[in-house]
């Protein structure tokens, strides 16, 4: 029974019959609006904001360090705060620690507690990263993983893994890739894509 | 709070296995590697959990693992790494 006395069925995400979780979730939900926690309003406005993120964002700030050294710099002193430069604000309280791909090191991200995720920066994470068997093998096998995404990389290369157990989250800066000195900011943006920043894959050289 | 434990410091993770679904693996209890960065304290997960908002923070690290220690198995090269987040009330210094 809703607050305003008739019964009905919650709007969710689609036709069939809610699940066990998703019933524990309304449940929850309607509790804290009926308590006046939160206003079904401000919960509708957090959902329209993680909604908004998308890969995009990333892309723009990786393309910004590309081109912008002092940038670059700021982003890998302080992640959170350079993305805010570009107004990518950290809305849910973490920060943002930012991981620089090098000749020598390459980083990949996993968190094998759950599925965090640079979500203001990135949206919302794929499936595959929130499947067990990433979050189990990305720690354990991490070279195999990546060579199962397309990605070899040879010994002298050190792999690095973040697994994101707590506060902080994190966003691979890849490799600027060669033959693209020609390319502006825009251009070199649209060459990043979300695997990327996740760390499975290298950004290619265009064409 | 302040940080026991310092940049490049040997530490050991606490063998422990309390009951929950707490934030430091399971896959790197007991084992030693070297604090990478000291991050700024947050709020315990182990208190907040269940309720206590109010504690001092404790100190948050980032520490970093060699994988032949973790895993004595593992097949990649010996330069390989993994970096965790691990709360200080799970850290002993390294014993020598």
């Amino acid at each position: 029974m809703t607050a305003h006395d008739h019964p009905h069925a919650a709007v969710g995400e689609g036709d069939e019959l809610p699940g066990y979780f998703e019933i524990l979730e309304i449940a929850l939900r309607e509790l804290l609006i009926e308590k006046g926690l939160v206003s079904a309003d401000a919960l509708r406005r957090q959902i329209e904001i993680l909604d908004s993120r998308s890969p995009a964002l990333g892309s723009r700030v990786v393309a910004r360090a590309w081109v912008d050294a002092a940038f670059k710099a700021r982003l890998l002193a302080d992640g959170s705060a350079a993305c805010e430069e570009l107004g990518v604000t950290m809305y849910d309280g973490t920060k943002l620690i930012v991981l620089e791909n090098t000749p020598e090191v390459h980083n990949l991200v996993v968190c094998t507690l759950c599925s965090c995720y640079p979500r203001p920066v990135l949206g919302l994470p794929p499936d595959w990263y929130k499947s067990r068997a990433y979050r189990s093998r990305a720690v354990r096998w991490p070279r195999s993983v990546l060579a199962e995404f397309g990605t070899n990389l040879p010994d002298d290369v050190e792999v690095r893994v973040h697994d994101s157990t707590a506060a902080m989250r994190y966003l691979v800066l890849p490799m600027r890739p060669e033959g693209t000195d020609d390319l502006d900011e825009d251009a070199l943006a649209g060459l990043v894509t979300r695997d990327a920043m996740i760390g499975v894959t290298r950004v290619a050289t265009p064409g | 709070m302040t940080a026991r434990f310092g940049p490049r410091e040997e530490v050991t993770v606490a063998r422990r296995y309390p009951p929950g679904h707490l934030r430091t693996p399971f896959y790197c209890r007991g084992r030693t590697g070297v604090v990478e960065r000291v991050l700024p304290a947050s709020i315990n997960p182990e208190e907040e959990g269940f309720g206590m908002y109010d504690r001092a923070q404790v100190p948050l690290y980032r520490v970093r693992f060699r994988q032949v220690d973790l895993w004595p198995s593992y097949a990649g090269p010996a330069h390989d790494t993994v970096d965790i987040e691990i709360y200080e009330h799970w850290l002993v210094k390294a014993e020598s």
